[in-house]
């Protein structure tokens, strides 16, 4: 089975006082089809980066090196036309802030219609009439008269209901979510994981959902893939990473996660150091200061991400499974 | 724990026609943390702007060790903002890129200390780093060479220098990482032990809320919908809002996976609609008596206190009918 997005040994690096800084470093992931794999680490750690180059949105001073084939074809040394057949329609991506991702001076029915227009040739008056029964599929309330309002009139929630519509209109293999509800209410954010969920189940498209919350992808992902300073350090099933976290990266981080339940704590747990800035250089582990499980070895020599039972983790000393 | 420090009462605060807060009526006790949470929308920040009087539109009271803020000369509510100090969201852009963070936490000593000597107050300015957790020479630098983290730290220190006796903190936390979180709210935490300072803590992070509040104040649409120390509040939500809110927050445990609440998918009502509930739309026990009356805030259990007509049925957690 051909898997929708395999990336090999991506690197991306900017340009910074004439050295090249390091936002990305060999990064290999598989994606399968209707597979959902939550990303999730801190800013800084790369973890949007990987999926811009995917797109072709990285930054024009980027460098980048490697591979990335979605579904067999190699996107990374694509010209913008080839890109173009792909991107939007079967490969399409949902950002954070659906204010800054909707043009504010077209209606909703114009901006929805256009993708159908432009990727699969339809009329206008045809596009328009599907984009409404889009807005209906993400259970956005009287779609009709959406179509004619401008983004500034709809709620964050709506806004983001409409853009993960527009993502799904040429029925897409895989849907990069970039931090989809961040930006949102809880309340509003639990609708929208709903949303996903329900949409998955319908389109049965793969999905990348990126995000520092480790409950949102808990609620949605098969599989984690966790990011630290530009490395996936660990890779499991999604059951498996919250009850058995093998890097001591991730399971420091989940111990940081405040409870709902449980005693109240007179200071909040955390994680000691900051991540390593971009561009600082270390031989070994980029976790070894920050490590409880640390040792000589850290400091010297990386950890590569290997297999470790069903789970892959980059680390000499891994916590038992 | 036992004074008022704070009292609020029958605050209203509109834009035009549009009620944003309406008769907000709490207290804050010395030395207390409580924490105010809500969704967008709901008032958080505009009751925060109201208690510092950086609004006009404000009426009712608000008592600040027998001042009213809102009616007091501003000479005298010049001399009471030394005493209440607020932390910012976005700690970069509530700090002045041409000022160096050094001057920028001076700035509060050169108002209400303007006795202090220069090298006095610098001392006070490297101390006052060093206590938030930096270097007293990163005085010299300015806020876009600091990350995120470092930026609300140094916003927490310009609050700080005064030792105010009220600080209000409005989402200081909510763009940062979640290892960065924990260290801020411990950094507050430490701080408002050492200085006695009470603490009102706005955030829409409910677990956070939970682990650093004596109490916790839940509004919505502009009201107090429901308040209670945290403990009652998380085992045992009275208002059907705070329960929705308590259910929509993603759990990491897997088996809870779809065990949430279905929540309506509906726009939030527009604020100040007359008459009744401003639930009523979103709450799935709304009989007719919730479009007809306002639900007073009544007390449910000692120091439990919730606005619904239907508190006293609801009492089983987390549980909707179908």
């Amino acid at each position: 089975m051909i898997p929708t997005l395999r990336i090999d040994d991506l690197s991306v690096s900017f340009p910074r006082h004439g050295a090249a800084i390091a936002a990305v470093q060999d990064v290999s992931l598989e994606i399968a089809p209707s597979e959902c794999v939550g990303i999730i680490g801190e800013s800084g750690s790369g973890k949007t980066q990987v999926f811009m180059a995917a797109m072709g949105l990285l930054s024009k001073n980027a460098a980048a090196s490697g591979s990335i084939c979605f579904e067999g074809g190699e996107l990374m040394r694509a010209d913008a036309a080839a890109l173009n057949r792909v991107r939007g329609s079967k490969l399409t991506m949902i950002f954070q802030d659906p204010m800054t991702s909707l043009a504010p001076h077209l209606a909703i029915g114009t901006q929805l219609a256009e993708v159908l227009v432009c990727h699969s040739g339809l009329s206008w008056r045809d596009a328009w009439n599907s984009a409404g029964r889009m807005l209906g599929r993400v259970r956005v309330p009287d779609p009709e008269r959406r179509l004619h309002q401008y983004p500034h009139e709809l709620s964050g929630g709506m806004r983001q209901r409409v853009m993960i519509g527009m993502s799904l209109l040429c029925e897409p293999t895989l849907v990069i979510a970039d931090e989809p509800t961040s930006a949102l209410d809880v309340t509003v954010q639990a609708q929208l994981i709903e949303l996903l969920r329900a949409m998955r189940h319908e389109f049965g498209m793969a999905l990348a959902l990126i995000s520092h919350d480790l409950g949102v992808v808990a609620g949605l992902a098969d599989r984690i893939l966790v990011m630290y300073a530009g490395r996936i350090v660990e890779s499991a099933r999604a059951a498996e990473i919250f009850s058995h976290a093998r890097h001591p990266y991730t399971a420091e981080m989940l111990k940081c996660v405040p409870t709902l339940s449980g005693p109240r704590l007179a200071r909040l747990p955390t994680l000691a150091g900051q991540p390593p800035q971009p561009g600082e250089i270390s031989e070994g582990c980029a976790f070894a200061p920050r490590c409880p499980r640390v040792a000589a070895r850290c400091r010297s020599e990386r950890p590569l991400l290997t297999a470790a039972g069903a789970a892959s983790v980059a680390c000499h000393f891994p916590l038992p499974a | 724990m036992t004074e008022a420090l704070l009292r609020v009462k029958d605050l209203c605060v509109g834009f035009g026609a549009h009620a944003v807060i309406s008769d907000l009526s709490f207290e804050l006790f010395d030395g207390e943390t409580l924490g105010l949470v809500g969704e967008s929308g709901s008032g958080k920040s505009t009751l925060a702007r109201a208690i510092l009087r950086l609004l006009r539109s404000a009426q009712g009271s608000v008592e600040w060790r027998g001042k009213d803020l809102l009616t007091c000369s501003a000479a005298e509510l010049r001399a009471q903002r030394r005493d209440l100090q607020i932390v910012f969201q976005d700690p970069l852009s509530s700090l002045n890129p041409r000022m160096t963070v050094g001057d920028a936490i001076a700035e509060p000593l050169r108002i209400f200390e303007p006795g202090l000597s220069a090298h006095a107050r610098a001392l006070r300015v490297g101390a006052m780093l060093e206590r938030v957790g930096l270097a007293a020479a990163m005085g010299a630098r300015y806020p876009h060479e600091f990350s995120g983290g470092q930026c609300q730290r140094i916003g927490i220190a310009r609050a700080m220098i005064l030792n105010p006796k009220l600080l209000i903190c409005d989402e200081p936390v909510s763009s940062l990482d979640m290892s960065i979180q924990g260290q801020i709210v411990n950094l507050l935490l430490d701080l408002q032990r050492d200085a006695g300072t009470s603490m009102l803590f706005i955030s829409h992070n409910l677990a956070v809320v939970r682990h650093l509040s004596h109490r916790v104040l839940v509004m919505f649409s502009g009201k107090l919908v429901e308040i209670a120390t945290p403990d009652a509040l998380f085992a045992a939500p009275r208002h059907p809002y705070t329960k929705a809110l308590l259910a929509a927050v993603p759990k990491i445990e897997i088996e809870a996976k779809g065990a949430a609440a279905p929540l309506r998918v509906e726009e939030p009502p527009a604020a100040g609609r007359p008459g009744g509930c401003a639930y009523r739309d979103r709450c799935p026990y709304a009989w007719p008596v919730c479009a007809s009356t306002v639900p007073p805030l009544a007390e449910a259990a000692t120091g439990h206190w919730v606005a619904c007509h239907r508190s006293h049925e609801t009492l089983i957690p987390l549980s909707f009918p179908t």
